[in-house]
């Protein structure tokens, strides 16, 4: 299978000043500093922009002034957006695309977790159920199961956290060195999880620039490739039991615990290459025990034996497969929407040697991912050199 | 660790639909309703216009008789909002019938729960608008 993206490039990423909280931004405001820093970076001109894709897509195209441009027909972001504008590229629909996501002013009530993890439905709200805890009852249900230790989602809140505390864009910078006892003697949020096994919450915007290949290799950063995708949901946002076993119902499949297997199995054959050829994995961190899940879906492990895969240092920074290596969501932003842009963003500064801590050597291949088995979907996205 | 209780402050509650009003008038008479289809013989919660093995839009209300094992579990101590105490303990319960609900564990110490539990159901009228099935530990001689 070739891709049908080979004539699309991202041809920059960019995040905006991230913090727990920007009282002098709104959703719009940060969305825009996102857009001009991405175009900033790769000195395309914003008068060549005929796509934009994300989040306030109809508000962005009018305040840049913009005589028309494709759009997102309702907000995504993340992975699935900036496969809508690679998409409209490789169909002509447009020819320079950004991908814009922000956040600012939403989580103002701290009392409540925040609005965006709290359901609105009849089956899961009145027992309490929140993000976390959704999460929980999949991780809990690994643990009886297969074994997986507390120290096991501890080390990989502490990989993470770590990531973030050496990059100076960070929310949380400098706030390590932290071991995996350190996570372990934060206080429990929703067992298994302590306070430190938990995404952040954050105020932020992100932007990526997508256009043609030919394009792309005028502009001053190394163009990169969409290698391969993948996009796989098994049910609504927080409606259900949120069941480590949770299956269809006629057609066999791989059940919610490996949820995004179907996705990676995909972008690796759209791409000709298998888990051996990831350099970096810029995977999705809501909570440390989704980092274990997504190795197992992902086949870089048997089912089962993540918890074990991610001891030995292979996740750390210098491992075999550094994971998330920005500090992700626990540690560099999370914002709502943006942190799913977020991963793509951070694969594409690796493979352009633009991270300033963290860069992984000569890293040619990066897998990025959203989503998680709580919120019952997990996307892929796979990355390369253009060389 | 702490006994655990259920709620009894104004928890949140999503408006009922069509569909799950006949479930919620159940719990106020004490029974637990579920979705039988005869056409697959399959049990379906949550409920849901169709079954999700033969597709067949034809179904029955059943009472399930309330006892069930739990799947998994989590205590939770960061409560969702201001109106839950904690600790809580949210659950997905296995029903003997053949379905999963989300509920929470009441009426045992908040480190005694585990997967494999055996549990039945208990009504409890958290506020004047909501009773809510809960599950307690198993009184096989109750």
């Amino acid at each position: 299978m070739t891709s049908a993206w080979s004539d699309v490039a991202i041809a920059g990423a960019y995040n905006t000043i991230q913090a727990r909280s920007l009282p002098d931004a709104t959703y719009l405001s940060i969305s825009l500093d996102a857009v001009l820093g991405a175009l900033r970076s790769t000195g395309i001109s914003v008068d060549d922009v005929d796509g934009v894709f994300g989040n306030l897509c109809g508000e962005v195209v009018y305040a840049l002034g913009l005589p028309g441009a494709a759009t997102s027909s309702i907000d995504s972001t993340g992975i699935s957006a900036v496969i809508e504008a690679a998409n409209a590229i490789a169909c002509g629909l447009c020819t320079v695309a950004v991908v814009v996501s922000g956040c600012a002013g939403m989580y103002t009530e701290k009392a409540s977790t925040a609005p965006w993890t709290r359901p609105d439905n009849e089956w899961v709200v009145p027992y309490g159920l929140y993000t976390t805890v959704e999460f929980a009852l999949v991780a809990q249900r690994h643990m009886h199961e297969f074994g997986t230790t507390p120290e096991q989602l501890a080390t990989v809140a502490a990989t993470i956290r770590n990531n973030g505390s050496d990059n100076p864009a960070a929310v949380y910078a400098d706030r390590g060195p932290f071991t995996p006892q350190d996570i372990l003697d934060s206080r429990m949020v929703a067992d298994p999880f302590h306070l430190l096994d938990c995404a952040m919450t954050a105020e932020g915007g992100c932007a990526v620039l997508l256009t043609s290949m030919r394009r792309a290799r005028d502009t001053a950063l190394p163009a990169v490739r969409i290698l391969g995708a993948g996009l796989d949901r098994i049910g609504p946002f927080y409606q259900h039991p949120p069941s480590y076993g949770l299956a269809g119902s006629r057609i066999p499949g791989p059940s919610l615990a490996l949820l995004g297997r179907r996705a990676a199995e995909r972008a690796f054959a759209t791409a000709g290459l298998n888990p051996d050829d990831v350099d970096v994995c810029e995977f999705y961190d809501p909570f440390s025990f989704e980092i274990i899940r997504q190795f197992e879906a992902f086949g870089f492990c048997k089912q089962g034996e993540g918890g074990d895969f991610v001891m030995d240092g292979t996740i750390g920074p210098d491992g075999r497969f550094p994971v998330t290596t920005d500090g992700g969501l626990m540690a560099f932003s999370h914002s709502r929407r943006p942190q799913l842009l977020q991963r793509v963003a951070r694969g594409v500064h690796q493979l352009q040697d633009q991270c300033v801590s963290h860069q992984v050597p000569e890293a040619r291949v990066a897998m990025c991912s959203n989503g998680g088995s709580g919120a019952m979907f997990t996307d892929v996205m796979l990355l390369g050199r253009d060389d | 660790m702490p006994i655990l209780q259920p709620q009894s402050g104004e928890v949140p509650a999503a408006a009922p639909t069509v569909l799950s009003q006949t479930f919620w008038d159940g719990c106020r008479r004490g029974e637990l309703l579920y979705q039988f289809f005869p056409s697959s013989g399959a049990a379906q919660f949550n409920p849901a216009p169709i079954d999700r093995l033969s597709l067949s839009g034809d179904f029955e209300w059943r009472v399930s008789a309330g006892l069930g094992t739990v799947y998994s579990w989590s205590v939770v101590w960061r409560p969702q909002t201001p109106a839950f105490t904690v600790p809580y303990c949210a659950a997905i319960v296995d029903l003997d019938e053949g379905f999963q609900m989300v509920s929470n564990i009441i009426g045992c110490d908040a480190g005694a729960v585990y997967c494999g539990q055996r549990v039945e159901v208990t009504f409890v009228a958290v506020n004047d608008d909501l009773t809510l099935p809960y599950f307690g530990p198993w009184r096989r001689n109750a």
